[in-house]
């Protein structure tokens, strides 16, 4: 079966077999190895990306039910020279120990901060709710929502005035 | 360590080198491996705890779609593999073979009876299902209380009684002697219940075989690749070492579930040489919960003596360990050597005694799982303690105090074989009273009592042996290797610096931690240097990262090898300055004349002159590289004191974890923001063994709980913010004064979370003990009989 979609702004084209799960179509058949598998049963979020502007988790959709959708993966948020707020704030708030669950965690913030910019601990928290991390307690994950919302706001502000 | 510290990098809050590529998504994890012509293993496990297998018909799946072989247990025996070993032996202890794929008995759901190997992963997945296994179930045992009934099924024929092991230690009759004279003696029965550690990386391997050379490369989730080559090459496959080449990439979590030699990596290996292409395998989660070594599972019963005044005078345990259908590498060594010598806990105990069986069950094989063991007897001796506290009506913290061991009393001699070098165990423990405003705390309990939130405080006061290990002292016990750590250091013509260790970073951040040891050494920025590890083809010898020790004995190792290469860097400026080398000093980044500070060579000019060699001492190795192995002298000694505070509601039973706290001594900090960072994630994994995770069995030995759908583990909104504080105690025997801490919160958080929710059902109803985890039902169940049985003076 054919599918087109879009992924971090490139328009693919690809021959699937029909039971293809987004999260293996993006990261066999594209290559892009940032979203990640942890589990079978869509709880643990580190399969989290962008369709269509919404997080959803890749590993609860066909890759062609995503047919002519417009999706955003880790790769496409930012990159080393040029980092999402997020990023940056994995990275000061020391977010991540294994690095495995931070893709999910990343897509999953970003879409609260889209709606809620500047988020409580406990609307973080909640919001969160669905993407398991092992190593970090969650402590610095919270810290790291928080210091991008900071920075978001900063930036936002600054270009209002 | 007196030494004033002048460092640089050492101690700083640096944000992690490694971040940029995970971040980006960028990391390199096994599963995200691809190699040219690779085709995919799916496993065949046993849906029965414990059966024969009476026939495998391989024709059943051959003309299915992409099926490019079956693998049986008669393959492994024809390609004459060896049985997975043990790496930790006892006297007399009983091992059942493990075979990489089980050739004629199952023996716990999830064992391998075969594997398809076919194009694409789900092609081999549909083969896998559809494979005809013929089996005749056997009865099967799950709980060591069922494994040493009279008559119980045996799990293995060879294992009688289904006891691998029967271990003691300390002193009996001093023990009963004690308990004689003693006013109180506080008695539990206790159960530590199973757990499945969950790195969110699921386990993955590939395999690569070529034959022109006859070599092995084998990708693969681990936390010491230098292990699997020795187990595989020596004792699996009887090929020389160097024609196998292990590399653990970014490795997701390892929690000590990826220490093990497991079946799988095995499987691929074979599997690639046989049909001549790479093969990979990656976990499913459901096969994870089949499949990954797990953790605690201990059955307990012991006696604590006390005075009338909480004077502790003796401590007696018997435990039952169950270990699960095979024993996997360090299986025999957790409920024994890592858990018996730490029931002394920070305590002046005059006697103790414990007995420990190990118990083989029909269930996934029992090995280490963060802290190992020493979790495991912190919330046994930390349970009793704060018992005795509640009979004797004495606040626990109090009845901890007038226990330590003082501080002018180390090092000190326990009666269960460990000798303490240091600790001064007072200062953290008032440190946590007043971080967590304990006082107003107990005010808080008493003014709640009896309404529909109840509060509970869980103090614990804990220490345990790490940075494993003196090589000699676990030879003695039965290791089947050393425990020392190496390191390389390279420094290029450029004056760029390479950094190897054997030891393993799957989240801890060596990729920054070591930098920062090296950069104050060699005087260099840290942007010049950079860590390389997890691949037996590049780095010196090395034992991997368990039990606390990369920093340890990692970075012990480290440091000794960097020190090589600046005494050998003072010998080339000696030379080219003309000078002595008694003269020549590293001061503020150069070589130079004591006494003259213009006279000097920068730390490139060095290096390129190594490499040149033009202008050279006569009787120097030209290069600049240095390889240091070093072997601790003992343990270290981390300890600190942890305070729990939960909330429960009355009417349903739930609780809620309000605060944490918690002061930790792991000597000096490397990295304090890393440092933190571990203690926060072991406390949440203690945490929810306490109050969420279990891996629950019935006794047919099926895992009820097999996938996140019933096997509940801490998310965001179940963990408060952690406290932290810290005291330093630095140990006085490695290099750096480190210890460890990538257990601590995991080993006292377990305890304290379980004292929290215990102090609050014994204030609320007299509720001496209940086993974890605190579900909701459990606890409304348990106040519900106990204030049927005892009429509560408040109403609500
Ligand atoms: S892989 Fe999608 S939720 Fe776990
Ligand atoms: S950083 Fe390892 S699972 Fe979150």
């Amino acid at each position: 079966m054919n599918v087109t979609l879009t992924v971090n702004g490139k328009t693919y084209t690809r021959d699937v077999e029909p039971r293809t799960l987004l999260v293996h179509f993006i990261r066999e058949d594209l290559g892009l190895t940032g979203t990640h598998v942890g589990c079978d049963t869509s709880q643990c979020g580190a399969c989290t990306v962008h369709l269509n502007g919404d997080a959803v988790k890749s590993c609860t959709l066909l890759a062609v039910q995503a047919q002519g959708a417009d999706i955003t993966t880790i790769e496409g948020l930012g990159t080393p020279g040029d980092l999402h707020p997020l990023q940056t704030g994995f990275w000061e708030e020391h977010g991540l120990q294994c690095g495995f669950c931070t893709p999910g965690m990343i897509m999953a913030s970003a879409e609260l901060l889209k709606h809620t910019p500047n988020p409580s601990e406990d609307q973080i928290r909640h919001h969160l709710e669905g993407n398991y991390c092992r190593c970090t307690g969650y402590h610095n994950i919270v810290k790291a929502v928080q210091h991008a919302a900071g920075a978001m706001q900063g930036a936002s502000q600054a270009a209002d005035d | 360590m007196s030494e004033t510290r002048t460092d640089k990098y050492f101690g700083q809050a640096l944000k992690r080198k490694e971040d940029p590529r995970f971040i980006t998504g960028t990391g390199n994890y096994t599963d995200d491996m691809v190699l040219h012509g690779m085709v995919h293993a799916a496993m065949v496990r046993s849906p029965y705890a414990h059966a024969k297998i009476t026939g495998i018909n391989t024709d059943s799946v051959k003309d299915m779609p992409g099926v490019i072989r079956v693998l049986t247990g008669q393959d492994v025996q024809d390609a004459g593999l060896g049985s997975i070993p043990v790496g930790w032996l006892l006297p007399d202890l009983k091992t059942p073979a493990h075979p990489a794929i089980a050739l004629t008995e199952a023996n716990h759901v999830g064992d391998i009876v075969a594997v398809v190997i076919a194009e694409t992963r789900a092609q081999a997945e549909d083969a896998a299902a559809a494979l005809e296994v013929d089996y005749d179930a056997l009865p099967a045992v799950a709980t060591t209380h069922a494994a040493l009934a009279d008559g119980a099924p045996l799990v293995h024929d060879d294992v009688p009684g289904n006891v691998a092991f029967h271990w003691e230690i300390g002193d009996e009759a001093a023990t009963t002697e004690a308990f004689k004279g003693a006013a109180r003696k506080v008695h539990v029965k206790l159960r530590n219940h199973r757990l499945v550690a969950n790195p969110i990386e699921p386990r993955a391997s590939l395999a690569q075989f070529t034959p022109a050379g006859g070599d092995y490369l084998l990708y693969t989730t681990s936390q010491n690749p230098h292990i699997h080559r020795l187990i595989l090459a020596a004792f699996v496959m009887s090929i020389p070492e160097h024609k196998l080449r292990v590399i653990s990439p970014d490795v997701g979590g390892g929690f000590g579930t990826k220490i093990f030699q497991y079946q799988e990596e095995v499987i691929v290996l074979l599997a690639s040489r046989l049909i001549g292409r790479p093969v990979k395998w990656t976990a499913r989660r459901s096969e994870a919960f089949v499949s990954d070594a797990q953790g605690r599972d201990h059955d307990t019963e012991a006696e604590l003596a006390v005075s009338e005044d909480g004077k502790i005078l003796g401590f007696r345990v018997n435990t039952h360990a169950n270990l699960g259908a095979y024993q996997t590498l360090f299986a025999p060594a957790v409920p024994t050597y890592l858990y018996g010598t730490l029931l002394n806990g920070v305590y002046k105990i005059p006697a103790i005694h414990a007995k420990v069986t190990g118990v083989m069950t029909n269930t996934v094989p029992v090995d280490a799982y963060r802290g190992a063991g020493r979790p495991e007897a912190t919330y046994l001796i930390e349970r009793i303690v704060d018992m005795a506290a509640h009979e004797l009506n004495m606040d626990p913290a109090e009845l901890r105090r007038q226990n330590f061991i003082q501080p002018d009393e180390f090092p000190y001699q326990t009666p269960v074989a460990l000798v303490y070098d240091s600790g001064d165990y007072e200062p953290a423990l008032d440190q946590a009273m007043q971080m967590m405003n304990y006082a107003a705390l107990r005010d808080e309990q008493a003014r709640m009592k009896g309404g529909k939130k109840i509060l509970g405080v869980g103090l614990i006061s804990f220490l345990e042996a790490c940075g494993l290990a003196p090589s000699a002292l676990v030879g003695q016990l039965g290791a089947q290797a050393g425990q020392w750590e190496s390191s390389l250091v390279r420094v290029h013509p450029t004056g760029k610096v390479e950094l190897y260790t054997g030891s393993h970073s799957h989240g801890q951040g060596h990729e920054t931690a070591f930098p920062q040891i090296a950069a104050d050494e060699l005087q260099i920025p840290i942007e010049d240097i950079e860590l390389i590890h997890g691949d037996t083809g590049r780095m010196p010898y090395g034992w991997g990262t368990y039990g606390s020790r990369s920093a340890a004995v990692g970075g012990s190792a480290l440091k000794l090898a960097l020190q090589k290469i600046t005494a050998k860097m003072k010998k080339i400026a000696a030379h080219l300055l003309e000078a002595s080398e008694d003269d020549i000093e590293h001061e503020g980044g150069v070589f130079r004349i004591k006494g003259a500070p213009d006279k000097s060579k920068t730390f490139f000019d060095i290096a390129l002159m190594a490499h040149l060699a033009h202008n050279y001492p006569a009787d120097l190795e030209p290069g600049l590289e240095a390889t240091a192995f070093y072997d601790p002298k003992n343990f270290v000694y981390p300890f600190g004191t942890h305070i729990a505070v939960v909330e429960i509601d009355t009417d349903t039973g739930h609780v809620k974890l309000r605060g944490y706290g918690s002061v930790d001594d792991c000597g000096p900090l490397i990295n304090p923001l890393i440092a933190e960072g571990q203690v926060h994630g072991g406390v949440a994994q203690g945490m929810g063994q306490a109050l969420l995770e279990e891996a629950a069995y019935d006794e047919d030995g099926n895992l009820l709980a097999g996938t996140y759908m019933e096997y509940a583990m801490p998310r965001a909104d179940d963990v408060p913010f952690i406290q932290h504080g810290h005291t330093v105690t630095p140990s006085p025997h490695n290099p750096l004064g480190v210890k460890g801490i990538g257990e601590a919160g995991t080993i006292a958080s377990t305890a304290a979370v379980a004292n929290a929710v215990m102090d609050a059902l014994w204030h609320e109803a007299g509720i001496a003990h209940l086993d974890m985890p605190y579900t909701a039902e459990k606890v409304w169940r348990a106040l519900k009989d106990a204030r049927g049985s005892q009429p509560q003076a408040a109403a609500d």
